[in-house]
């Protein structure tokens, strides 16, 4: 790891439709380990944003504790960003989005700050389908603590202390199936080829949209008996398809093979394109859900976009609060004055 | 025998099962006596259960306007069987026992020094109505028909409430009528109306209100500007946020689309219902919960974070009897440590108490002026007595010409013309208040990252001792600045000079101040004190240093806000003398007034325990 940034940019860094360089979207110096799958992460979090043309500071970055939750410093200084408590992000987020509807959230959290502190926070965000992406940074071990077991740790699988991990692992992306998400993606902190345009399809989506990103841990869950080092998910990752994300009023470029792709229109116009094998019907809940179960049982860990609804209502919508962010009405719009007060004390005599 | 007389000055106590409709049927006779224009104060004293269990509803009445519980009962309204034998052991001598004559009276009930009133409710339900529903529900408006005639009520009265209660059903309204009709026509023909405790028409009432304090918390968060309302449901506080959706709904709704102004979202636990409310609050909207002592040890945690990374928080605790479960459905005020200190490490909250439903109104709508001023949680100590209860208030009022405060917040134009770097943990003026700044108002300026970790001034995480030390000392500075934003206290002078004091807060109020008089008339004077906020003021420690004793009346075993006045105020502990009363129930005048006159009088003093009611 380096303790310098090189301040040299290129004076012809390219731009993007709302002339921000790749510059602008950038964080503080990572002080996670090197070569941390969670970095990888952070870049693509930073490439999407630029690709996309989002306005820095349109962005809310919340998280919880933990290795993961460390990383929203590490991607667009120019956000405000909050470092909660651990395992409730999600709360933190809700009420954040319940204040502002017009800002875009990014929740990045960790196995341990999802799946085992914040498991029930992480199920009712996804069941009231938070207009967020959400970010797990999945390494199968808690690596502030160093090293011990997390609850996505499969069995068997040996951490650099060397127990096999006896118990049960919840996949996240089964559960979020479950719980209701109205988008859910797998992806590995080493492709992103495929995890930018999972993420960009995300921060479109209007609802809850999960992205569970296998991230390895270098210093204490990289072995070879590990199911969540490189190698492992380097040879047994198989992905639903390949991804292109075409964000709204851009031309559709590619030319897809008829037959073997689906394209899914989200609300906002943008458009996803998967190009795969064809089993998988990534508008079907039932259909990613057997496919997640299919490959668990072959030991293959399945990546990409696994279920999206594009008609999704998020939560603003089911709770029919006004458009304008609820933070910016004024002082006329929500109190009602002495007048009505005058009717309220008349009825309660 | 003598029986006790009384006109406007009494205690009566219904005994019903519960999930029998009593409630309903009781409020409407409580409510009756307020449009006479006689001051009333009841208390739905009730289990933690849906049907089957025994409740209690003791109703105060009094002319001489005291609304705290007196101790002991004049009548008792006996419908429960389960509960006989204590409602006959709790009345007073020479009072009077009504009750369900359908089964006569267990022999060893009998007490030859009260009236026994029977009336045949069940026989008379029997042969009026067929449904078990019917008769279970009109037993209760047929008893209250019966203390119509008995106590003197206008019957023009109940009717109009009966028509208010079923507006638009006109079929319940004629019914109830009957009901009423049924219990009134029995004990006009049977006993001597009205008895010698009885009520006569008076104007005492004057503008006031009568609601419960949930519900004008409810009503000052609409008015405070509350829009992010997250909760978890937990007795007693419930309500609070029922009370809330019920007026936003009325008085939050845009007039073009439809659409609310305000979002009510049931979280899956009291984490979640305060995580949300500091997510919000840092994002600018004004919002709080509301939530009970088990609520309030699950927000610890979170209640730290917004003290340390300086988020406005709201939340209302309306207080239950503890520890853990405790009594779930019973009064206390014993959540005074767990709110001030909440979380670990070094955290400390404002607090604000208030005592009667006209200060609901007003804190809950200050609490959110004073959260975003000084950046801190405000937490708001009512308990279960207050807001479950319908209370008399003064009238809830409105300046319509007040501005909400919205503290110390950094406009994109602020931070367009600001030249230096901007550090959100500077304490530019020198009050331990720094400028915030919300997300997405600035595309370059203002950006920083909240944390429950440490940092500089800008901000940025560091371990460095001296920084964390210097904004724990600006948080210190911070909570001395709160002083001149929480409510003052109020002092209650003595008619005569003394060096005896009182301090008491919240539901305590009334008591104490009603057995203030109780002291003064038999020679015992002393000076009071109401408290209205945590942190103290000088005007607190003003109070004790100029009194020699001083007792601090509170509902909780171990007299927390005394020992909470002896570490902040660091005072000789012996000064302070406490009255504690924690079984549940709001504590009596004649509780408070005993115990003092104990102490102070010594032996020469009549036994205050001993007088008799009415007198």
């Amino acid at each position: 790891m380096s303790y310098i940034r090189p301040s040299f940019r290129h004076p012809n860094a390219e731009a993007n439709t709302k002339g921000f360089t790749r510059q602008d979207y950038e964080g503080a110096l990572s002080t996670l380990c090197a070569g941390c799958g969670h970095d990888s992460v952070s870049s693509a979090i930073i490439q999407s944003c630029f690709e996309l043309g989002v306005e820095p500071h349109r962005v809310a970055k919340i998280s919880g504790i933990g290795c993961s939750s460390k990383t929203p410093t590490y991607f667009l200084g120019k956000s405000h960003g909050f470092n909660s408590v651990h395992g409730r992000m999600p709360s933190v987020a809700t009420g954040a989005s319940m204040a502002n509807r017009d800002l875009l959230y990014v929740g990045v959290s960790g196995d341990g700050d999802s799946a085992s502190i914040g498991l029930g926070q992480f199920g009712h965000i996804a069941r009231r389908n938070l207009n967020m992406s959400y970010i797990v940074e999945n390494n199968g071990c808690y690596g502030l603590t160093k090293g011990q077991d997390s609850a996505t740790t499969d069995i068997g699988s040996k951490s650099k202390k060397g127990e096999p991990n006896p118990y049960e692992p919840i996949d996240l992306c089964a559960l979020a199936l479950q719980l209701g998400a109205t988008f859910v993606a797998r992806s590995f902190s080493g492709d992103k080829e495929q995890l930018v345009p999972l993420i960009k399809a995300a921060m479109s989506h209007n609802g809850f949209a999960f992205i569970d990103v296998i991230s390895p841990c270098v210093t204490f869950n990289n072995t070879a008996a590990s199911s969540k080092g490189y190698e492992f998910a380097r040879d047994h990752m198989e992905a639903t398809g390949k991804i292109d994300f075409v964000p709204v009023r851009s031309e559709i470029t590619a030319n897809y093979p008829a037959g073997f792709s689906q394209e899914i229109t989200l609300h906002d116009g943008s458009v996803i394109h998967l190009y795969k094998d064809g089993k998988l019907d990534c508008t079907d809940r039932r259909s990613a859900l057997n496919a997640i179960s299919e490959y668990s049982e072959k030991g293959q860990v399945l990546t990409g976009l696994l279920y999206v609804d594009p008609d999704s209502r998020d939560f603003h919508n089911i709770q029919q609060t006004v458009r304008q962010p609820l933070n910016s009405l004024a002082e006329i719009e929500l109190c009602p004055g002495s007048r009505a007060l005058a009717a309220i004390n008349a009825s309660l005599r | 025998m003598k029986s006790i007389e009384a006109v406007n000055e009494f205690v009566i106590r219904f005994a019903n099962v519960n999930g029998t409709g009593s409630a309903s049927a009781n409020a409407m006779f409580a409510k009756s006596i307020f449009r006479m224009g006689i001051p009333v104060s009841p208390k739905n004293i009730f289990p933690s259960n849906i049907q089957g269990l025994p409740t209690w509803y003791e109703v105060r009445v009094s002319e001489k306007n005291y609304l705290g519980r007196r101790g002991g009962v004049d009548i008792a309204v006996a419908i429960n069987p389960q509960s006989m034998a204590q409602d006959i052991g709790d009345l007073n001598p020479g009072g009077f026992f009504i009750y369900d004559n359908t089964k006569a009276l267990d022999l060893r009930l009998h007490r030859d020094d009260v009236n026994l009133i029977g009336l045949p409710l069940t026989d008379i339900c029997r042969r009026e109505y067929s449904q078990a529903r019917q008769r279970q529900l009109f037993k209760n408006v047929i008893y209250v028909g019966a203390l119509a005639a008995l106590l003197d009520i206008d019957f023009a009265v109940l009717k109009d409430l009966v028509g208010a209660q079923f507006k638009g059903k006109d079929k319940l309204i004629a019914s109830n009528i009957h009901a009423l009709e049924l219990g009134y026509q029995y004990a006009q023909e049977k006993f001597s109306c009205p008895l010698s405790i009885h009520l006569e028409r008076r104007d005492l009432i004057g503008d006031r209100v009568m609601l419960e304090g949930n519900d004008a918390l409810a009503l000052g968060a609409v008015y405070g500007g509350a829009t992010v309302v997250p909760w978890y449901p937990l007795t007693p506080s419930t309500s609070v946020i029922e009370g809330f959706e019920k007026y936003a709904k009325r008085l939050r709704i845009d007039p073009g689309s439809g659409d609310r102004r305000f979002c009510v979202a049931q979280a899956e636990d009291e984490l979640a219902a305060i995580g949300m409310v500091i997510g919000a609050s840092w994002n600018g909207a004004r919002a709080f919960t509301a939530t009970s002592g088990p609520g309030l040890s699950l927000m610890a945690e979170f209640l730290g974070l917004a003290y340390f990374a300086e988020v406005p928080t709201v939340l209302f605790d309306i207080q239950r009897a503890g520890p853990s479960t405790g009594m779930p459905t019973r009064t206390q005020q014993s959540d005074i440590f767990a709110a001030a200190y909440a979380s670990h490490g070094d955290s400390k909250h404002v607090l604000l108490i208030p005592a009667d439903p006209k200060e609901c109104f007003e804190m809950a709508a200050d609490s959110f002026d004073i959260a975003e001023r000084l950046q801190t949680p405000v937490i708001l100590m009512s308990d279960l007595d207050l807001g479950m209860n319908d209370s008399l208030s003064a009238p809830l009022e409105w300046d319509d010409t007040r501005e909400y405060d919205r503290g110390k917040v950094l406009s994109a134009e602020d931070l367009e013309n600001m030249t230096e770097r901007y550090g959100r943990y500077l304490d530019v003026d020198g009050d331990g208040i720094c400028y915030r700044t919300l997300p997405g108002t600035h595309p370059e300026k203002g950006a920083f990252f909240t944390r429950g970790t440490s940092r500089n001034e800008y901000a940025v995480y560091t371990e460095f001792g001296d920084a964390y030390v210097k904004n724990m000392e600006r948080l210190n500075a911070k909570m001395e600045t709160a002083k001149r934003y929480v409510p003052a206290p109020v002092l209650y002078k003595a008619k005569k000079k003394t060096r005896d004091g009182v301090i008491f807060y919240g539901t305590s109020t009334d008591a104490s101040l009603e057995a203030l008089d109780l002291l003064a008339d038999e020679g015992l004077h002393l000076d009071a004190l109401r408290l209205r906020a945590f942190p103290f003021n000088k005007d607190v420690t003003d109070f004790i240093d100029n009194h020699d004793r001083v007792f601090v009346i509170e509902q909780n075993r171990d007299a927390q806000m005394r020992k909470l006045l002896i570490i902040e105020c660091d005072l000789n502990p012996k000064k302070l003398l406490s009255y504690i009363h924690y079984d549940g129930m709001p504590m009596t005048a004649l509780g408070v007034s005993g115990h003092i006159a104990e102490i102070l009088g010594k032996n020469n003093v009549t036994p205050l325990r001993k007088r008799k009611a009415g007198a």
